[in-house]
């Protein structure tokens, strides 16, 4: 049977044509291909490891964010809790200083109130005298006539001024 | 409904077909019908119009011990002999007459109508694969993914190297890669267009003993030549009891046949696969011609089963046509990745 016996000149064709074949192809054809192919699976690759690296900075750059701004607030919230102690602290002072202040102010109001009334009575006292010593001048002169009558008013007179002395 | 359509249109046709076959009586010869298709010849019949048979004359080239070198078209044999030579009744070949009356045959180097399918099916083979390679020089294969012919050229070649290559060769993989994409996309090429039922299809080239013997010797050579030392190693002095090496070499021998019997089985699988599913199909067309005879009827009712059956096996053979392409690399590449296997350290 033609079938199953080769026949010599399909075999020389055939290895002719598959040679030439094999020689453009492993040449030029596959390799590039390959070479292609593999390149762009290691790009890929590449890309992949690329993007979960940037996916894990990008996650690790959110987190920091969030904690700064958890900081700024907790920052904020103090800073803001100092301030108004500080308001309430100059509130206080200030209201302090306002009451020593008048307490000094009355202190020294009633001080001199006290030392005017004293000159006051003393110049009462003073005008009293002289007016006392005008009088018991007019009268002496009057009953001074008799001198009995000048040592019983002498008496009284010394009696009364020290009744003065007592009272004032 | 359109399918519907299609289908009635179809049976119609058959069934006129066959009364128009009828009246003319053919009468078929079964073997002549298939071994023309599947077989070699010096012509490329294409049909027959009318009785007279259309067919492309093919260049006869023969060498003849005693004239030499002859050159002629294969249209010059069809009246009997011609400068000496004539077909053969016997085998079909091209023989010379001796002196004495025997038929001798000459160098014969034509270009067959197999040889032309080869060299029709290795010439959009090499066109489709440096298109595919060109397609790179054009665009940065970094950016875009090629489409068309190139993105299936590089998907096959991706599948391949990648399931087949890289997995059953091993390391140096790429060493081997050209020549086993090589016959992966050769043997599939012409599968396929081995079951392209008109001109320049159609030719059993993968179904031919030749051709698959000499794919099967190439990795015979890709084996063998590159093998390693342990590969040899494990050839002449395996790792056996040595009562079965020495001093009978029992193992040895068996080894050294294995040696053969491999890219003998991958020779006769392809062959023997393509050769079938070509018959499988003839004989499910033959089956429209051979029913004339019984009448309109049944010859139109088996003849539309017929194409379904045809559509069905032309459909199996396209997925033979690539399982067998892939059979053919998947074991080439297990042996050559037998032949590089590092002995086991333990």
């Amino acid at each position: 049977m033609s079938l199953i016996t080769p026949d010599s000149g399909l075999i020389i064709w055939m290895t002719l044509i598959f040679a030439i074949v094999f020689f453009i192809l492993a040449k030029f054809g596959f390799p590039v291909i390959s070479k292609m192919i593999k390149d762009r699976s290691t790009k890929i690759e590449d890309s992949l490891r690329k993007a979960d690296e940037a996916e894990k900075r990008l996650s690790e750059l959110t987190e920091e964010h969030r904690r700064m701004i958890e900081d700024t607030r907790r920052e904020q919230a103090e800073i803001l809790k100092e301030a108004a102690q500080a308001r309430d602290n100059i509130i206080e002072q200030a209201r302090q200083q306002a009451q020593d202040e008048a307490t000094k102010l009355v202190d020294e109001a009633r001080v001199r109130i006290e030392n005017e009334r004293e000159a006051a009575l003393r110049d009462i006292r003073r005008e009293v005298a002289i007016l006392s010593v005008n009088v018991a001048e007019k009268i002496i002169r009057k009953d001074l006539e008799s001198t009995d009558a000048q040592t019983q008013l002498l008496n009284r007179l010394v009696d009364e001024a020290a009744d003065a002395e007592i009272n004032s | 409904m359109r399918f519907l359509k299609s289908i009635i249109a179809a049976i119609l046709l058959l069934v006129t077909a066959s009364a128009f076959a009828q009246e003319k009586g053919v009468d078929m010869d079964m073997k002549a019908y298939i071994f023309g298709h599947v077989g070699d010849s010096y012509e490329w019949h294409i049909t027959a119009i009318g009785g007279r048979p259309v067919s492309i004359p093919l260049p006869v080239i023969v060498h003849s011990r005693t004239t030499g070198w002859h050159c002629f078209l294969s249209n010059k044999l069809e009246e009997g002999e011609y400068e000496g030579f004539h077909i053969s009744e016997t085998s079909g070949k091209i023989v010379e007459t001796a002196p004495d009356g025997t038929e001798v045959r000459p160098f014969d180097m034509s270009i067959t109508k197999n040889v032309l399918g080869l060299m029709f099916g290795s010439l959009l083979l090499v066109v489709l694969v440096l298109w595919a390679a060109g397609w790179y020089k054009k665009h940065d294969g970094m950016k875009e993914a090629p489409t068309g012919v190139p993105g299936l050229v590089e998907m096959l070649v991706t599948m391949i190297t990648n399931d087949v290559i890289k997995d059953a060769v091993g390391k140096d993989y790429e060493k081997f890669a050209p020549y086993l994409l090589t016959a992966f996309f050769f043997i599939l090429f012409n599968n396929i267009l081995g079951i392209v039922p008109f001109f320049p299809g159609g030719a059993n080239v993968t179904g031919n003993i030749a051709i698959t013997m000499v794919l099967a010797l190439c990795t015979f050579l890709a084996v063998n030549l590159f093998g390693n030392k342990h590969y040899y190693k494990d050839i002449f002095w395996p790792d056996v009891p040595i009562f079965l090496k020495a001093p009978a070499p029992i193992m040895p021998i068996i080894e050294i046949i294995g040696l053969f019997t491999k890219p003998f089985s991958l020779m006769v699988r392809l062959f023997a696969n393509m050769l079938a599913g070509h018959i499988m199909i003839l004989c499910a067309v033959a089956v429209i011609f051979l029913t004339v005879k019984m009448g309109p009827l049944i010859n139109g009712s088996l003849g539309v089963i017929a194409v379904f059956f045809g559509i069905f096996l032309d459909c199996l053979e396209f997925l033979v046509a690539f399982i067998q392409a892939y059979v053919f690399t998947m074991l080439s590449s297990v042996f050559i990745g037998l032949a590089h296997q590092e002995p086991e350290t333990e």
